[in-house]
């Protein structure tokens, strides 16, 4: 009794065994490929773009840093369960894609978040930058439009999509190929408000603290406003009062 | 002729009660309700009341004539047409005719005559009709108009409900609660939502007529309401920003139209008084802790819905002392 | 002529889903669309087949005191070895079933068929009763999921049909697994009769 357990234990141990071991490298190539393809999609590549490193953040949140441009996993609880996306970034900071990985959202409803945020789509975040504004939905006061009667799905997404845009800035300060400690820190003196949240200077600021030619500092940021002389910021604003 | 002895079965006491005359009495319990819906909602609430009891009557009909073969038609007692009423208040007055015709049919096809007719089924037919809608067609089924427009049907502007911006202030929307019309408005009925569920003060009265007319017993109504008002009070209590205020749960969404007329039909309620109030403060606890810890922004119809599905097991605990039974020691 | 019997016996008269009512999880849990249901019962179907003939081929080494432990050890293998090869060569259908097919160790339709009849006929019997039994499962999922997919979404084996517009929702959700079943078997019941 014992012994005819044991030989069909060990009999199907040994045939398990053997299909692992066939099946292994076929299973490995596909995960591989599922990722490059998923990558290269985000990314808008023109080729298999290769991953030249690798950042894992925590369980959830991994950076690729590929040839092409930058990509990260994030995840967020959707309405379902774990929704999980991957990212692609470009150079300027740039949504330049992304890919719903994995998903337990309902079908017909969260399930379109595969197509509904994509170029052409209803809610398209494809050319956003999240460092302008935070990616909300329109009902939170954003300007992306939710998925019909999915606000939850639509939120969670975006949660997600700004949480990867998070990794992805903290990966570029102090990751390979991109400025130095201390060219970020030098970077970051913007005047006033032209200050980002990720430290590079929006509109017409520059990085040594003063405006671009043309325009004047008035409360705290540059106006596009002609103002006459040297732009102290008193008369400027004064300015800016009596064109309006 | 006039004294031959007859010879039945108890019970020898009638009254001249029956199914017709408590189903009509249902119906023009709902009559002001539906008053205020028309100067409410207009041509939209006409046309989705009018097609919701038509479309009712006809699949009750066809049902027992070609499926079930039956003899007679149980089309005039009275219970598809209130059916029929009550899936018609459930709905956005701008609801696309097809839609109303398909929730007809789940409700008077799946809900009731796939068990047997009026009697038989253990879920209230209406509630089952509004449910699969509400699941099926989430965008249709969300999007209200605004009263006052008169004469336009799916065309109709659409605004959130008051119950809609208490779901946004659950999830951290601190403006929310400051948008809500005040406790009066949302009494009398001024406010987007369900053709018969706006006005408060309409629904009571229909109460107060059944409550007359010993329609219905005060347990089930009381309790729901009385449960709902205590619990979201202290919910509001422990945190203002967040949860509204009792009298806003009150008088927002489907509470008082669920309560005293889905939640006390005879089929799907517990039959002795103690079961009423035991059914009742169930109905009331599931509905705010759906409203304010579920999915959905309204949980009247779910919480009914899931109680409905009690109600045996409550009718088998609370089983009347049968009449000259000793007492157990 | 036998073996025919046994194989039409599998899909008619004593059809897992709508008559013997065994296997209800992945029956339920799968049946979004005509493909997934189709793709799951091919599964079962090629474990059940397989775990048929080898039980039938071992019945007799087996004592009776260790027989429902050996007999699971032989179809959670069978199980296995379909997962990784599933997840090998056809991973896009491993993606949409993955949580079901490790299920299938458990689905009572198997272990059922091992008992009532691979345990005691021969091998080629066995194999045409996994056919069948196979195939009726097979069909009756293909059947819920494309009554499913036709109300929910307006399509069928992917091929639009009307506006996805116009699809209950609910259909494709599980409380319309439990709806679209009740009435097929109903429809069924009434047929057999006939």
């Amino acid at each position: 009794m014992v012994i005819v357990l044991t030989v069909i234990s060990v009999i199907a141990g040994g045939v398990l065994a053997y299909v692992n071991k066939i099946t292994a490298g076929p299973i490995e190539q596909i995960k591989a490929e599922t990722l490059n393809n998923a990558l290269k999609s985000v990314l808008n590549a023109e080729q298999m773009p290769t991953v030249t490193a690798t950042d894992t953040i925590d369980e959830w949140t991994i950076v690729y840093s590929t040839d092409n441009g930058t990509a990260v996993q994030a995840a967020t609880d959707g309405f379902g369960g774990k929704l999980k996306v991957l990212v692609g970034f470009t150079a300027d900071g740039a949504i330049s894609g992304y890919s719903v990985l994995e998903h337990a959202e309902t079908p017909g409803l969260g399930a379109k978040a595969g197509e509904w945020f994509q170029e052409g789509g209803k809610g398209c975040i494809v050319g956003k930058k999240p460092a302008e504004k935070e990616l909300t939905v329109s009902k939170d006061g954003g300007d992306v439009d939710a998925i019909t009667a999915s606000t939850i799905t639509s939120r969670a997404f975006l949660q997600a999509v700004n949480k990867a845009y998070k990794a992805y800035t903290g990966a570029s300060i102090d990751g390979v190929g991109s400025a130095t400690p201390q060219a970020a820190a030098e970077q970051k003196k913007c005047c006033g408000k032209c200050q980002g949240e990720s430290g590079e200077c929006k509109g017409d600021c520059q990085h040594d603290g003063t405006c671009k030619e043309g325009t004047c500092k008035g409360d705290g940021a540059c106006r596009k406003e002609a103002c006459g002389g040297e732009g102290s910021s008193e008369a400027c604003a004064r300015q800016a009062n009596l064109n309006d | 002729m006039a004294n031959q002895l007859i010879v039945s079965l108890s019970p020898h006491v009638h009254n001249n009660d029956s199914v017709q005359k408590n189903m009509y009495g249902v119906i023009l319990a709902l009559v002001p309700a539906l008053l205020v819906s028309f100067y409410m909602f207009g041509l939209g609430a006409v046309i989705v009341t009018l097609t919701s009891v038509v479309a009712c009557l006809f699949f009750e009909w066809a049902i027992t004539k070609f499926i079930l073969k039956r003899e007679r038609t149980t089309i005039m007692d009275g219970s598809a047409a209130l059916t029929g009423l009550l899936l018609g208040f459930n709905l956005p007055s701008n609801l696309p005719i097809w839609i109303i015709i398909i929730g007809a049919l789940v409700a008077i096809g799946i809900g009731k005559m796939t068990f047997g007719g009026l009697g038989c089924n253990p879920f209230n037919p209406a509630l089952v009709g509004r449910i699969f809608l509400l699941i099926s067609f989430p965008v249709q089924m969300t999007s209200w108009p605004v009263n006052g427009q008169w004469m336009s049907y799916t065309d109709a502007e659409t605004a959130a409900t008051p119950l809609s911006l208490m779901k946004q202030a659950v999830h951290g929307n601190v403006d929310a609660l400051s948008q809500l019309p005040s406790s009066f408005d949302l009494f009398l009925g001024s406010n987007p939502g369900c053709i018969g569920e706006i006005s408060s003060l309409a629904l009571l009265l229909g109460l107060a007529y059944m409550l007359w007319k010993k329609i219905i017993s005060w347990h089930i109504p009381v309790s729901i309401l009385a449960t709902v008002f205590v619990f979201s009070g202290l919910m509001h209590l422990a945190n203002p920003v967040a949860y509204a205020s009792p009298f806003a749960h009150l008088f927002t969404g489907g509470l008082m139209l669920g309560a005293i007329f889905m939640a006390t039909d005879y089929v799907t309620s517990p039959m002795t008084h103690k079961g009423m109030v035991i059914y009742g403060v169930a109905i009331g606890f599931l509905t705010v802790v759906i409203r304010l810890f579920g999915a959905y922004p309204e949980g009247m119809s779910f919480a009914i819905f899931i109680m409905n599905a009690f109600t045996p097991l409550i009718n088998t605990y609370c089983k009347p002392k049968r009449f000259g039974e000793v007492v157990k020691k | 002529m036998n073996n025919l019997k046994v194989l039409l016996n599998g899909i008619v008269k004593e059809n897992p889903t709508f008559v013997l009512l065994l296997g209800m999880c992945p029956t339920l849990g799968t049946t979004s669309s005509a493909i997934n249901g189709m793709s799951m019962g091919l599964a079962t179907m090629a474990v059940l087949i397989c775990s048929n003939f080898v039980i039938s081929c071992i019945k007799s080494l087996v004592p009776d005191m260790v027989r429902i432990p050996s007999y699971i050890v032989v179809i959670a293998s069978l199980v296995t070895i379909l997962q990784m090869v599933m997840q090998a060569y056809v991973p896009d259908l491993y993606a949409t079933l993955g949580l079901f097919i490790p299920l299938i160790v458990v689905n009572c339709i198997i272990l059922g068929r091992a008992e009532a009849f691979a345990a005691k006929n021969g091998p080629v019997p066995s194999i045409f009763d996994g056919i069948g039994i196979g195939l009726g499962f097979t069909i009756a999922l293909t059947l819920l999921g494309g009554v499913r997919e036709l109300l929910g979404t307006g399509k069928l084996f992917n091929v639009t049909l009307y506006s996805e517009d116009y699809g209950m929702l609910l259909f494709v959700l599980a409380p319309g697994a439990f709806i679209a079943l009740g009435y097929l078997i109903a429809i069924v019941n009434k047929l057999r009769k006939a």
